[in-house]
């Protein structure tokens, strides 16, 4: 999402490699790229332009020590001024009440249904605890069916009183949660503008009546430079706790991240990272200003792999690599493995250098691994186990049993070699990893 | 004379012979973008105001307004420097006077030279069909809802058809509003095929003679490949029910969006025939100039603007409008 800026920002620092010392000369190319690719991200303007001031402040000066180069020293500048700017430190989301009260506001069409099905889904996995959604969008049409649906598919309970009053509805929803021993209250509230004085005053009343421990501000990270017309809109209206970027899992650059911190002082809490329920993560600067100047973020990707992979299987997996005994069945389980841990683009993005290896463009067709699990699966165990036998009459009955062509199944088999050639390399140690 | 004084003249000194109507609609674009217009106006005025002559920090001020406005960077850069140009040119120094070459450039920025038309392509015979698209959350349900109404109310016979399958509650939405607007409604239960669906829906409409088929599609970022590839399936669907469909292909997009608006237009754009914009969410303080570079790098024009959530705020474009609802206080 935020390749782009990295790249500007390397491109930049390119072209100053070699000089001993950073001058106001040689950096204005630098700067001047810095403040395009930052306003293309849709950084807030002001904010573009404080950070470029200080940015520029702190690198001239610096005297370029032998052991690195102005452009080390100046991406070091970068990112910690960036770091600085998106929060410094995480901030968790705090939960201390009794049931702990979060109330989710926003812009309509930013999410927030949808977020607040993934964020019950994140509570009650990482904490074990048990969370009730509360469905206070009474205007828009089919709301409240739709974070029942969200309900369903969680198994996650959603107290509703139709189309009544949002005031009352929340009132009555902490009580009916603490007689049935809930631990988190989560609020769906109905889509605003900030200038709608009515609905923002229904806002204030939810709050006063039910004095919540969390007011989080879910907001589009597709948003341009009028965010901070609504952040400080809620925020005027709403003592705001922290916010929740969406749709993160798109192109955009996501800019109003950098702004949001700066402007307002309110610590991003999540991001939403893709349209299934287990899509939410928590937001930590330090990665995200990593990313922002692609430089990786193996850190994600250990913990998704965490997560998600079972241990002894994999264990498995890699020995029987070891050994050149690696095939299909092997093959097979990998791929549901991989599968767990989402979509493959979002995954090699994570690498470091994914840039310089040209991964970060990488688009996969989930379609196309269903068409290579289809084929797998309509082989025999012997067949998978010793793929070589597989030669035309069994492609054919293959290929039909999997829906695709010959062609396919052959490209799948040749593929497989390859991989399995470079597995030996691997194991022998005449190839080094790529990263 | 400039197209500032044009639309000066043209709303300020309209004689009674005009319809009624156009003024109605002229209110409309006045008062919804009311919101719009502060902050935006304000901020060009007081420029005006504090310099007495041009120089490099009026335009870097002036750099920035529009770039709040999110009209895209590119866009403003090159918007400058002609801006900086003609002054130079045409020897003025006076803020005052840019003032109304500014508002002329915008203008000539979205036009270019082109005939624009924001009319729909209605069909002569058979369904006329149109599919809507866009990314998660710009108001593509709402948008349908409130243009089956104007073509209801203009005598069209209107078929919703909910090829949202995906999102929970979508279908359970359009259905509503069909029945709220009070016209028919196709539709099958989450979770089925959307191609199907639309595949249905067209079929209806052929047979039952409708005039209209709005086609609500399921939110998509544009970057997920096999999202797109479902939305070209739909349009080969609807090529294979109905000559020439769909005749319109809208692009939905939220006023508040920033560069990422080029980015979705590009990409829709590759995969279906787009033939125009509807900007939607006007009514609060965004200024949706992305559209600006949207025409001005890919040639999509706005087609309908979203000015509120009643079923009347819902307007054909005008780009004459539009920039006299956002300068009025100005002429």
């Amino acid at each position: 999402m935020f390749e782009s800026l990295g790249e500007r920002l390397q491109n930049a620092i390119h072209k100053i490699k070699g000089y001993g010392k950073i001058t106001e000369e040689n950096i204005s190319d630098m700067m001047r790229e810095i403040r395009l690719a930052l306003l293309e991200a849709d950084v807030n303007y002001k904010v573009v332009k404080e950070f470029t001031n200080s940015v520029k402040e702190k690198a001239l000066g610096e005297e370029v020590a032998s052991s690195i180069n102005p452009g080390d020293l100046f991406v070091k500048i970068v990112k910690d001024e960036l770091t600085e700017l998106l929060g410094g430190s995480q901030v968790d989301i705090c939960l201390k009440g009794n049931p702990a009260v979060v109330m989710l506001v926003g812009l309509q069409g930013s999410g927030k249904t949808t977020t607040i099905g993934k964020l019950a889904n994140f509570l009650r996995k990482r904490h074990a605890k048990k969370p009730l959604l509360v469905a206070c969008d009474v205007y828009r049409p089919a709301a409240i069916d739709q974070l029942k649906q969200i309900g369903k598919q969680l198994n996650i309970e959603v107290y509703d009183e139709g189309q009544g009053n949002p005031v009352e509805i929340s009132k009555n929803a902490i009580s009916y949660a603490k007689e049935n021993h809930y631990d988190y209250v989560l609020i769906d509230t109905a889509g605003r503008l900030h200038i709608d004085d009515v609905l923002m005053d229904e806002l204030e009343n939810i709050r006063l009546e039910v004095n919540p421990d969390e007011i989080l501000l879910v907001i589009d990270a597709m948003m341009g430079q009028d965010a901070i017309n609504v952040i400080n809109g809620f925020h005027d209206k709403l003592p705001l706790t922290g916010v929740i970027l969406t749709k993160l899992d798109g192109d955009t650059r996501g800019g109003v991240a950098l702004s949001v911190r700066h402007l307002t002082n309110l610590p991003i809490k999540f991001i939403g990272v893709s349209e299934k329920l287990d899509g939410l993560d928590s937001f930590d600067p330090e990665r995200m200003a990593g990313r922002i100047l692609g430089m990786g973020d193996i850190v994600s990707l250990v913990e998704k792999a965490t997560e998600a992979i079972d241990e002894k299987e994999a264990e498995k997996t890699a020995k029987r690599m070891q050994q050149g005994k690696f095939d299909l069945e092997d093959f097979l389980s990998t791929m549901k493995q991989m599968k767990k841990l989402g979509p493959l683009e979002n995954l090699l993005k994570l690498i470091p250098g994914a840039k310089k290896m040209g991964l970060n463009n990488v688009k996969v067709d989930p379609k196309q691994l269903a068409h290579i699990e289809a084929i797998v699966l309509s082989m025999t165990p012997k067949e998978r186990r010793h793929p070589e036998i597989i030669k035309a009459s069994r492609k054919t009955r293959i290929a039909q049993g999997s829906g695709t062509s010959v062609q396919e199944v052959n490209r799948l088999l040749q593929q497989f070699d390859q991989m399995k050639k470079m597995m030996k390399q691997f194991s022998n140690g005449n190839m080094k990893l790529p990263f | 004379m400039g197209l500032f004084n044009k639309i000066k003249t043209m709303f300020q000194s309209k004689n009674e012979t005009e319809e009624k109507v156009e003024k109605e609609e002229v209110k409309v674009y006045e008062k919804g973008l009311s919101k719009s217009r502060q902050g935006f106006v304000s901020k060009l005025a007081d420029l005006t105001n504090k310099y007495r002559t041009i120089n490099d920090d009026y335009f870097d001020e002036l750099e920035e307004i529009l770039i709040m406005a999110d009209i895209g960077v590119n866009t403003v850069m090159e918007f400058i420097d002609r801006l900086k140009d003609r002054a130079t040119k045409e020897k003025i120094s006076d803020p005052e006077l840019l003032k109304e070459i500014i508002v002329d450039e915008l203008f000539i920025i979205y036009v270019n030279d082109e005939v624009l038309s924001s009319k729909i392509a209605y069909q002569e015979e058979g369904p006329t069909v149109l599919l809507f698209v866009g990314v998660n959350g710009v108001g593509k349900t709402t948008t349908i809802a409130k243009l089956a109404w104007k073509m209801k109310e203009e005598g069209k016979k209107v078929l919703l058809v909910a090829a949202d399958t995906f999102r929970a509650g979508a279908v359970e939405q359009l259905r509503f509003w069909s029945e709220k607007v009070g016209v028919d409604f196709y539709g099958k239960e989450e979770g089925s095929d959307p191609a199907s669906v639309v595949y249905d829906g067209c079929m209806k409409a052929k047979s039952e003679a409708y005039d209209v088929v709005l086609i609500d599609t399921a939110g998509r970022l544009q970057n997920k490949v096999n999202l797109m590839k479902e939305l070209e399936k739909i349009n080969k669907v609807i090529q294979g029910i109905i000559e020439g469909g769909p005749h319109e292909t809208l692009l939905v997009i939220d006023a508040t969006t920033g560069q990422n608006g080029i980015s979705q237009a590009k990409a829709f754009q590759e995969i279906t025939n787009i033939t125009g914009i509807v900007l939607t969410k006007l009514d609060g303080t965004a200024k949706g100039g992305i559209v600006l570079a949207i025409k001005e790098q890919l040639g999509l024009p706005v087609k309908f603007i979203g000015l509120g959530e009643r079923k009347e705020d819902l307007q054909v474009f005008d780009i004459e409008k539009y920039i006299y609802g956002l300068f009025k206080d100005m002429m």
